[in-house]
């Protein structure tokens, strides 16, 4: 009956690898959304400040990781399994990996755009990359809402022809 | 200092959204214009008038028709779309599943709308999990987007099957 689905790899997310399948703590995305709100809350009162150019270029380098390495070489996810998860009950369930790396994804866009308007001195640009970015995390973080994963059927429809 | 208030507006902006996005998601929502799969269920068997003077057969034979074909429930159909990019999609595979346990005569069908793009635009979905609940003619009725609660979906049902949810095995 889901036999449409199942056939994970012609689908794009087999394309980030993600080997058929691979299941997180649903915690560890949500802690690392949390994490990635504040770097970026500080990031946009200090933009057009060297220290506020740091957190775009730490926070971009942590998208990237998460996002074309995988979620298990992501910072705040190491941190997380690391000190966090071991403090805490199971997970009650475990949940595909593919969702939280493409908002890692989307994530790197924005934050690239970001780190390129900073450095170029382009600071509404950076401004309002970031806080792009900083929404998506907060929904994530609070709701639990993959705002990238909402967008990716839109973004689908209007790229097929 | 400018800063700090685009913070604060982001973030109470976001908050809206995410307090509006919890209410309306899931929420099973009358369908306005029903789409009559042809082909499926014909009205009449070779009459070459039929699709002149019936004005149901004259909605356009949905796509959805031939990737339905023969997966129809005898009293309802819950057609669920699903993508790789989809958290709430397992639940709600989960939920709908456990329900047509519970009711018969009900299926649940599953989609990859990627596979199904031109599906898709047609029937104008634009997120993922997207439900579409069919009467036993194919006949789409309700919809939902987002995680739908399981009391909605059996709801929902009662409504969508005639004589209501007496049978429902609950």
């Amino acid at each position: 009956m889901s036999s449409d689905v199942t056939k994970s790899e012609a689908l794009p997310a087999a394309v980030l690898d993600c080997s058929p399948r691979t299941q997180v703590d649903p915690r560890g995305p949500r802690f690392g959304a949390a994490v990635t709100t504040i770097v970026l809350a500080l990031a946009l009162v200090f933009v057009g400040t060297t220290f506020g150019t740091v957190l775009i270029a730490w926070q971009t380098l942590v998208f990237a990781l998460g996002a074309l390495v995988g979620l298990q070489a992501q910072p705040y996810g190491i941190f997380f399994r690391s000190v966090v998860k071991p403090r805490l009950a199971p997970p009650a369930e475990l949940e595909d990996a593919a969702p939280p790396r493409f908002a890692q994804a989307v994530g790197l866009v924005f934050l690239v755009v970001a780190l390129a308007g900073a450095l170029l001195g382009a600071t509404v640009v950076a401004t309002v990359a970031i806080a792009f970015a900083l929404a998506a995390a907060f929904l994530n973080a609070a709701f639990g809402f993959c705002l990238g994963c909402e967008m990716y059927l839109l973004g689908r429809r209007l790229l097929h022809r | 200092m400018t800063g700090v208030w685009i913070v604060i507006g982001v973030l109470l902006a976001a908050t809206a959204f995410g307090f509006w996005n919890r209410w309306s998601s899931g929420r099973i929502k009358e369908s306005a214009a029903p789409s009559t799969l042809a082909g499926i269920t014909p009205a009449t068997d070779d009459d070459p008038l039929a699709d002149i003077e019936s004005d149901t057969v004259a909605a356009p034979v949905s796509a959805l028709t031939s990737v339905l074909d023969g997966r129809l429930g005898e009293r309802a159909t819950m057609v669920q779309f699903s993508s790789a990019f989809c958290q709430p999609c397992r639940a709600t595979r989960r939920i709908l599943e456990e329900v047509t346990t519970m009711v018969p005569g009900v299926s649940h069908v599953e989609i990859d709308a990627e596979d199904h793009l031109d599906l898709v635009r047609e029937l104008d979905i634009r997120r993922t999990p997207t439900v579409l609940f069919l009467d036993g003619q194919g006949i789409q009725r309700k919809h939902a987007s987002g995680l739908p609660r399981k009391a909605d979906v059996i709801a929902a049902l009662g409504e969508i099957i005639p004589g209501g949810p007496e049978d429902f095995a609950i």
